[in-house]
């Protein structure tokens, strides 16, 4: 019983390839991929219009107002009517951008997005496309992204969108660097760049009780606190909004966007949002993993999208409670202290391997993170920093 | 299945770069060859490396495309009128070309029966890059840590 509500997801797979039976293998295949396809842009697209308008609910009442309610039952038909909104407004380009390339900077930017949730293990054989090297896909899709923000920057033929685009690239390049270092240690420690056996190095439990989730060893916990703000900058989520700070440069390179193709760009941003939070769960918060035995008969997925949701609602606070940062702390951040601290969880990882994996390699982990971390701070003079800005070019 | 993929992936390769070699718009041509770049990686995933094609992905759409572009749009305000035709490229690629099919026809028999080799994993990859090949990943890792601290020298403020 138990099993079966685990696994009723494939079971409608395998009931709606059956009637394929006898067909070639590549019919299979295609067929296969299609519903994995139309499964992904179900579930994702539901999400992003719940989260849309969860968002601005969580948000209200954070800052003390309701929020949407006119539009349904506690304003949840909302997204429909923005969609309805969206799709209807008049498409404007401007007379001198570059036509193609700012007709295709949205659908780049979209699918991008959307294939890096094929290889994120949603439940128990439940990996959309199981690739070997899973991990790395997630980053080379991941890397196209600045390009297609290039092409909406540069196609638009304005000066925000340009200086836009620039901001999210540098941020983007910036802290890919951190993104990718932090995955290192798990990619280590488990010795797979497959993010289904990550998840499966992930189960069990300690002493009977605590979950094997990475989170809990030093080297995880910084590798996900690490890996946490740099997918924030990544998404281009607030404290780190800086390519769309509306009170600077309008929209960043969304500027001279409209109707569905702005749609497109922040449906993407959001897209993007799930797939980097999906990534933290899967290396890091055990994936699909109960957190207790007992808890074991709930199934597989909804520990997966417990634990995303838990996720995307520290996104939403973070950006109720944080005000932006500017353009240099933001670099200033990533080059002096991240990059640091994300060479010290690699090294800290290893420590913990060879100390044996259990209690003494967790305090010598944790001894490795906080020496180069109060290094970090004393070096960096956190203190010191509150002097007028000197300009160099700008006087 | 693979052979129409095949078809299918070269005509699209090919035309990138034809798009890319011609293209009167230099931003164009750029982005073109960053279609090449993907083609090219699914060339790789077709031949079962599927590591490389990542890679291949990584470095060059996200990396060195982004790089061409922007020294493009760094360096030059939008060249529109017609620098005349080239015959010194014309020869070259003559040359080359010519020195391609005569290295073809030379060669007896391309036809050599393939050796049967295991599906090829990132981990073989791993360990064959920390056994044999130590020595040439260390010294390519020396390499970029230099180019890295010749970037930082170069971008450094003068103390004054």
């Amino acid at each position: 019983m138990i099993g079966s509500l685990d696994q009723i997801f494939i079971r409608a797979k395998q009931l709606l390839l059956a009637p394929l039976g006898g067909a070639p293998d590549w019919v299979m295949q295609i067929a296969s991929s299609l519903i994995n396809i139309f499964a992904l842009l179900g579930v994702f697209l539901t999400l992003f219009a719940l989260i849309s308008v969860l968002e601005r609910k969580i948000l209200g009442r954070m800052q003390n107002r309701y929020g949407p309610n006119r539009v349904g039952p506690f304003g949840l038909f909302q997204p429909v009517a923005d969609g309805i909104k969206m799709l209807i407004k008049e498409d404007i380009v401007p007379t001198r951008a570059d036509k193609i390339v700012h007709f295709l900077a949205p659908i780049l930017i979209a699918a991008t997005a959307v294939l890096a949730l094929g290889v994120i293990p949603y439940g128990r054989n439940m990996t959309p496309f199981a690739i070997d090297s899973g991990i790395l896909f997630f980053f080379a899709v991941g890397s196209t992204t600045e390009l297609a923000v290039f092409m909406a920057g540069w196609g638009s033929n304005n000066k925000f969108s340009m200086l836009g685009a620039m901001r999210a690239i540098a941020q983007m390049i910036s802290y890919e660097l951190p993104l990718i270092i932090t995955v290192l240690p798990v990619v280590m420690v488990v010795g797979a760049l497959s993010p289904d056996r990550i998840v499966a190095a992930q189960g069990g439990y300690a002493f009977g009780f605590a979950p094997c989730w990475f989170v809990f060893t030093p080297w995880g916990a910084a590798a996900f606190i690490l890996f946490f703000v740099s997918g924030l900058v990544e998404s281009n989520r607030t404290p780190f909004d800086v390519p769309e700070g509306e009170s600077e440069i309008v929209a960043g390179h969304m500027t001279e966007y409209s109707g569905f193709k702005y749609a497109t760009f922040f449906m993407a941003e959001y897209i993007g949002m799930f797939a980097i939070s999906g990534l933290g769960i899967t290396l890091f918060l055990g994936g699909w993993h109960a957190p207790m035995r007992g808890l074991e008969f709930i199934p597989s997925y909804l520990w997966f999208f417990a634990k995303l949701s838990a996720l995307l609602f520290v996104y939403i606070w973070l950006r109720g409670t944080l005000p932006r940062t500017r353009v240099d702390q933001i670099m200033n951040f990533a080059w002096k202290f991240m990059l640091p601290m994300a060479f010290t969880c690699v090294i800290a990882a290893a420590v913990w391997h060879y100390a044996g994996r259990g209690f003494a390699g967790w305090l010598w982990s944790l001894g490795v993170i906080a020496v180069v971390y109060f290094i970090l701070s004393i070096f960096l003079e956190t203190r010191k920093k509150f002097a007028p800005r000197t300009y160099r070019f700008a006087e | 299945m693979s052979s129409a993929a095949f078809v299918v992936i070269a005509i699209l390769t090919l035309a990138a770069a034809l798009a890319a070699a011609t293209l009167q718009k230099l931003m164009h041509a750029a982005l073109s060859f960053a279609l090449a770049f993907v083609g090219i990686a699914a060339f790789f995933f077709l031949l079962g490396a599927e590591f490389v094609g990542l890679v291949q992905v990584f470095v060059y759409i996200g990396a060195v495309a982004v790089l061409i572009v922007f020294t493009i749009l760094l360096t030059r305000r939008d060249v529109e009128k017609d620098r005349g035709f080239n015959w010194s490229g014309v020869v070259v690629a003559i040359a080359v070309f010519g020195g391609l099919i005569w290295a073809i026809l030379k060669t007896r028999s391309v036809s050599i029966a393939a050796p049967e080799i295991p599906a090829l994993t990132v981990e073989r990859i791993g360990q064959v890059l920390m056994t044999g090949y130590i020595w040439p990943l260390l010294c390519v890792g020396l390499l970029l840590t230099a180019a890295l601290i010749g970037a930082l020298i170069l971008v450094m403020e003068e103390k004054r």
